[in-house]
């Protein structure tokens, strides 16, 4: 199933690739991308195709398929740590703390390079998580209930703080521009950011699906987690600390997109049953057909005007939730 | 064998439990019972470092477990918890394989998932047909029989048990219990039933407030005067078909005074 599901995010990236304005046949965007990396030889495309992909689409491409992996990835993780089925980047306030960075880097400093947006994105979102556990009180055994409680609590607060700084700042620009930041875009993707969501994303990834095991045994609670060999809290603070890490700098390049941590991983579950080393890799493969998907979608469907991304992503993903969680063979935990 | 040497757990300002002292012997099962309240799960959970001892240690076959690490404990000590609440999206064997997570650690666990333990161990609970089934499809009698056959999985030499007959049927009782000799060397299991424990049990401990009511074979500590004062009840005694006494609990006279004018 996985090699199906990386063979159908391949053939969606290369079909996203072609689709545009200028449309370039799938083949050539095959050519064209293997000329670039091997040399194989210039084919019959135009030079402004190959400008084309490389400069705009490819680059673009590729961030969504990074940033669905890691939402998706973070959002099957989260669920599992803190035993919730609607726990998600956003739930816990990581979303929220990275966009307060990236806000206060705009708003205040007035801008900055990619990487800065990262930093700030970063440490925004590991500042919220760390928020979080402090005040659920992990260290004091508390159980996970609590997490989400205080995640929703942090990232009202952040969302708030993040709201004033929009609201006092003095550059109407540069308070539009954190606005459709804010609702998710791909739209000004900086191979500098799309260089460090990819590592980051290929290490956090690797590592997450390395411990599947232990994310089972916190799944099944701290008990089974303890019987297992594993410090239940230290383990869940170590790995939420990780994932919103991974989730900060994959915000920092796309804005807010919703919906894919909290569907995909209940879709991948259905598919694949509980184990996490199989879950993971499937809900990576299908955040990232996903958000290629809707990417695609919000950049063509009323072009030349182009749709934050994360308004598909709720418009797909509302119902999607809402028949998933219908039906009687959910994975819904129950907190 | 476990040695708790004067264990107190305090939480806050409370006592969960107080200078408590018990062995429980290789070869043996051993028994915790008390009203609720009284103690019987923290216990437990001290003897995996799971609860904050405050003063006194636990010893482990000589090794004092304050200063051995979580996964040398979950090594040898398999927990099956009062309320197993598993992730309902795995299906029975995954979650029994997780009875192996603290042997091959997590590099290597989850590889083979179906190793000839985890089939024995569905065999020994008799859910070999459905190993391939989720846990949210199981009733709570059947969810019980996958924690133990987890810890059957572990492969553990000790292994603490919290009301495991809790949500079983009469005959999975009787299979659980005959399985409590098979499952490891030493044995700890927290009873509600004093019947019960008094058939299964080599050795019992009576806590009450969190305190040591009395200690030793189940015939010499289930007294009824012992009874009475730690469950506030009228203790009778009846002997059974084998001989050995059976008990049954009335209120005490003074409960039942309210009670009778009411009827009246």
């Amino acid at each position: 199933m996985i090699a199906a599901l990386a063979s159908a995010a391949t053939i969606a990236a290369l079909v996203a690739v072609s689709i545009g304005p200028v449309p370039i046949a799938p083949a050539s965007v095959v050519g064209i991308i293997g000329d670039g990396l091997f040399s194989t030889g210039h084919g019959d495309w135009s030079d402004s195709a190959q400008q084309i992909v490389w400069a705009t689409r490819l680059p673009r491409v590729a961030m969504a398929l990074v940033a669905g992996a890691v939402l998706a990835v973070s959002g099957a993780v989260l669920q599992a740590l803190v035993r919730n089925s609607l726990a998600d980047p956003y739930l816990l306030g990581l979303n929220s703390g990275a966009s307060t960075g990236v806000a206060l880097v705009v708003l205040v400093i007035g801008g900055g390079s990619a990487l800065l947006f990262s930093g700030a994105a970063l440490a925004g979102a590991i500042g919220a998580v760390l928020l979080v556990l402090m005040l659920a009180g992990v260290a004091n055994r508390r159980g996970p209930l609590r997490l989400v409680l205080a995640g929703l609590a942090v990232g009202y607060a952040l969302n708030a703080a993040t709201s004033f700084l929009v609201f006092s700042s003095d550059s109407p620009e540069a308070a539009r521009s954190v606005l459709f930041w804010l609702l998710g875009s791909l739209a000004a993707v900086q191979p500098a950011a799309l260089a460090a969501a990819a590592v980051t994303a290929a290490v956090g990834i690797g590592i997450l699906i390395a411990i599947a095991p232990m994310i089972d045994a916190l799944a099944s609670g701290d008990d089974s987690a303890r019987s297992a060999g594993i410090d239940p809290e230290r383990t869940r603070i170590a790995v939420m600390v990780g994932v919103s890490a991974m989730v900060g700098v994959t915000v920092a390049a796309v804005g807010g997109v919703g919906f894919i941590g909290l569907v995909v991983p209940h879709l991948a579950r259905r598919l694949a049953g509980g184990r996490h080393r199989v879950v993971l890799p499937i809900s990576a493969l299908l955040g990232a057909i996903l958000l290629v998907a809707a990417d695609t979608v919000a950049r063509t469907a009323f072009a030349p005007q182009e749709i934050p991304v994360g308004v598909i992503t709720g418009i797909i993903g509302a119902p999607f939730l809402l028949l998933l969680l219908r039906t009687p063979s959910s994975s819904a935990h129950t907190p | 064998m476990i040695e708790a040497e004067a264990v107190t757990v305090r939480i806050g300002r409370r006592v969960l439990l107080d200078d408590v002292s018990f062995t429980a012997q290789t070869g043996a099962v051993t028994g915790i019972v008390g009203p609720n309240g009284s103690g019987k799960t923290t216990l437990l959970r001290a003897l995996v470092r799971a609860a904050p001892v405050s003063s006194g240690r636990i010893v482990l076959d000589g090794n004092d477990l304050r200063i051995r690490p979580r996964r040398w404990i979950a090594r040898h000590i398999a927990e099956v918890g009062q309320r197993s609440e598993p992730d309902p999206s795995l299906r029975i064997v995954d979650e029994v394989s997780l009875g192996g997570l603290a042997e091959h650690g997590v590099l290597r666990s989850g590889l083979a998932a179906f190793d000839d333990r985890v089939a024995d161990a569905l065999d020994a609970v008799e859910l070999s047909h459905r190993a391939f089934d989720r846990l949210s499809t199981l009733s709570g009698g059947e969810l019980q029989r996958v924690a133990l056959a987890r810890a059957l999985a572990h492969g553990a030499s000790h292994v603490l048990l919290d009301e495991p007959t809790n949500h079983l049927d009469i005959r999975h009782r009787l299979e659980i219990v005959s399985l409590l000799r098979r499952i490891a060397p030493t044995v700890v299991i927290v009873l509600h039933d004093l019947d019960l424990a008094a058939e299964v049990c080599d050795h019992v401990v009576v806590l009450h407030r969190g305190r040591v009511a009395g200690a030793g074979r189940p015939s010499d500590v289930f007294r009824p005067q012992l009874l009475d004062d730690v469950y506030d009840v009228t203790t009778h005694t009846h002997p059974g078909p084998d001989g050995r006494a059976r008990l049954s609990f009335t209120l005490p006279s003074p409960h039942l005074t309210p009670r009778t004018k009411e009827s009246a």
